[in-house]
């Protein structure tokens, strides 16, 4: 069912990663899908990384003095400040004459479809060599699950409470691959915890774009979202699966849809196997795979394969 | 000593002047008026190659202190600069800054805060800000402007201090007048002020992790670190301000400026650009036989506490003429010297605070005349006075 395509050969495996830990020992919840996303890309990235991390979940359990989790270089940027700070980092280090580094940031849907959308916009603006990763967990989680811009319609959090009259969040989640796009970003991702590979094959190529780099990488999380600390991976799968995420890339002016579902699978157990959605109903559900499936009909007929 | 150039430069300009000669990594900035000819003369200095900097073109404020946060925390050396709207957009950085003892180093154009919407000056905008962390200086010409951006970066980098330093000129009395004025040369400038060196950064042979958080146990530990960097400052300042002298000729005198205040039995406090309005008027009063001084304060912070006092000692009567008031008590200036006044014991019979200069309303000679004419009168009851 599935279709596999490449913007680079250069195909990585969990075996090419070796066995350094750059996010370790931190205070993650178990199965955070988010801790997963860092994880992953600083093993990508390596040594010679300067991880720059906002206010959020990610910054909150890892640098908690004097126990640092980060075994590369590593900083907490204000909340709004990830894009900014990256490119004051990096322009930095090249002034100082520093060569073959990393300058890597990882914010959280709020970090980056909300408080930090601007500064992000500056930096692809001036196509500054970056990498932003936005692990997605699809609310401000470290505040307590409230509502951000990339929380999905129906979704029940701490601010967008499901009851007699509303039924949890109202909106759709901010086009965020489209906005940086939009941009013309240099480069520019969607991946999913729940697709290891597809996810370090595009931080591989990230890191080797001369301009800014964007991946928007789905990243469960069970506190918010209630599910099984031990099905983090299956539903991040699932969301691509389904057709409620997807994985694709944008480079020259491009978009490509790296993986096509043949059928999707059912996305009412995605929903109402998550305690968020659990209060929707039949119509809500309908609603949204009518949304899936228009956005699938304009992403098939737009983008190549 | 290589002769200085005379250049003919407003404050604004001489500032970036000496921007280029502390040879910056980064600049990061985002224009506001008054401050805008800053960051033109200096995008033209990197265009023209004069200044080798990486210049960020950002989209605000906040990115433009984050961003040089970014580059300090790497080692590189930073300048920013803004004004107003800008400096409080900037807020959330600027403790940011302090608090991660990054020596940026700043200039800010003072000028009115809106509501109502004004682009002249007053001081509202940085001394609301007096306790964000950094050191602050008052400016009062174009030639102090710019030497103080060269000793900026020699005292906000020196180990013991770093912490960030903002350089306060009053938007358009000194930013955009023009003044005959000497131009260090840069082989002067590089033996004054060595590149930056620091251990307070991420380093790719031994990684760190920086701005990261503290809970109760600790976080008040760092906070008093801070507090004695800033108070170990003043040490700095004179030090770097006698060092300047010796390689420069131009001779700084601390953290506040006295004129006549030996024998005066009444005495204006005031920073910025006013105390040249100040200077004339003392001399004449004096010519007169009125036994009249000025204290100009340069820094605000550190706080010039025991040289204030030790000024004030013998007078009858004192004026605190700021451009700033922190609406329901007093102008913050004021507040800060009577605190100093009444830590050293030192209560001088009348103590009289005017406030001027709001929304950049003009103080004339005049005015400071009669303010001394003032100070001379009968005590009224009043504490505070527009003016
Ligand atoms: C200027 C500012 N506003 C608000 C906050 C409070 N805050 C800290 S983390 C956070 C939530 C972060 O959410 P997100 O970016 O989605 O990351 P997550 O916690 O989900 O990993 C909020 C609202 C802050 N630190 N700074
Ligand atoms: S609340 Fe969610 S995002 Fe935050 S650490 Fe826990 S699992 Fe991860």
């Amino acid at each position: 069912m599935e279709k596999q395509l490449h913007l680079s050969d250069k195909k990585i495996s969990i075996r090419d990663l070796g066995d350094r830990e750059y996010f370790y020992g931190h205070k993650a919840c178990p199965g955070c899908g988010g801790s997963l996303a860092l994880r992953l890309a600083l093993k990508v990235l390596g040594e010679r990384s300067y991880a720059v991390v906002p206010a959020g979940c990610m910054s909150a359990v890892g640098f908690i003095f004097p126990q640092m989790a980060f075994s590369c270089n590593a900083i907490i940027s204000t909340f709004p400040g990830t894009a900014s700070m990256l490119s004051g980092v990096a322009a930095g280090a090249r002034a100082l004459g520093i060569k073959d580094f990393h300058a890597v940031g990882f914010a959280g849907d709020g970090g980056t479809a909300d408080i930090g959308l601007q500064a992000l916009s500056g930096a692809i603006d001036r196509h500054d060599k970056i990498m932003y990763i936005c692990y997605d967990n699809e609310a401000y989680m470290n505040t307590g699950v409230q509502k951000s811009s990339l929380t999905p319609i129906g979704a029940r959090t701490t601010t967008s409470p499901a009851g007699k009259r509303l039924k949890g969040a109202v909106t759709h989640k901010k086009p965020m691959f489209e906005i940086v796009a939009a941009h013309g970003i240099d480069y520019a991702a969607t991946a999913s915890v729940g697709y290891p590979l597809d996810y370090l094959r595009k931080l591989e190529y990230a890191s080797r774009v001369d301009g800014t780099s964007y991946i928007h990488v789905f990243a469960p999380c069970p506190v918010g979202w209630g599910h099984d600390t031990s099905d983090t991976i299956s539903v991040a799968k699932n969301a691509v699966d389904c057709g409620l995420w997807f994985l694709a890339e944008f480079s020259d002016g491009k978009f490509t849809l790296n993986h096509k579902p043949g059928k999707f699978t059912s996305a009412e157990n995605y929903l109402l196997g998550q305690s968020r959605f659990r209060h929707l109903g039949e119509e809500d559900v309908k609603d949204i795979l009518a949304e899936r499936d228009s956005r699938w009909s304009r992403i098939l007929s737009e983008w190549s394969l | 000593m290589i002769p200085a150039q005379k250049a003919f430069l407003s404050g604004n300009e001489a500032v970036a002047a000496g921007v280029r000669l502390a040879r910056p990594h980064v600049i990061a900035a985002y224009p506001i008026t008054p401050q805008t000819t800053v960051i033109e003369r200096l995008a033209e200095m990197v265009e023209d190659d004069s200044l080798k900097a990486e210049y960020l073109h950002v989209e605000s404020e906040h990115s433009a202190l984050s961003a040089c946060i970014g580059a300090s925390a790497v080692g590189a050396r930073t300048f920013t600069a803004t004004s107003s709207q800008g400096l409080l957009y900037m807020a959330e950085c600027l403790h940011y800054a302090s608090g991660g003892r990054f020596p940026v180093v700043m200039m800010n154009a003072n000028r009115s805060l809106a509501l109502p919407w004004n682009i002249y000056g007053d001081q509202r905008d940085s001394l609301s800000l007096l306790d964000c962390g950094w050191i602050q200086v008052y400016a009062e010409d174009a030639q102090e402007s710019l030497d103080l951006i060269i000793h900026g970066y020699a005292i906000a980098e020196d180990p013991h201090v770093l912490t960030p330093f903002m350089i306060n000129l009053d938007g358009f009395l000194i930013t955009h007048t023009y003044e005959l004025l000497n131009l260090p040369t840069q082989e002067d400038v590089d033996v004054f002020l060595p590149p930056f060196r620091t251990v307070n950064k991420m380093d790719l042979d031994h990684p760190m992790s920086l701005a990261f958080t503290a809970g109760p146990a600790y976080n008040q530990s760092f906070k008093q670190l801070q507090h004695q960097a800033m108070m170990s400052a003043s040490k700095v300042i004179f030090e770097t301000e006698e060092r300047f002298g010796q390689l420069f000729g131009r001779h700084y005198p601390g953290l506040i400026e006295t004129i006549h205040c030996d024998d005066a039995e009444f005495i204006l406090v005031t920073l910025g650009s006013v105390a040249g309005t100040v200077r004339p008027v003392v001399e004449k009063l004096r010519s007169l036989g009125e036994r009249v001084g000025l204290v100009r304060i340069r820094y605000m912070r550190p706080f010039p506490d025991t040289e204030i006092s030790t000024a004030l000692a013998g007078a009858k009567s004192v004026g605190v003429l700021e451009k700033d008031i922190s609406f329901g008590y007093e102008g913050t200036v004021f507040t800060n010297v009577n605190s100093a006044l009444m830590r050293a014991k030192v209560l001088p019979p009348r103590l009289l605070n005017f406030v001027g200069g709001l929304g950049g309303k003009d103080i004339s000679a005049t005015d400071i005349e009669r303010l001394f004419l003032r100070l001379k009168s009968p005590d009224d009851g009043e504490t505070v006075a527009f003016i």
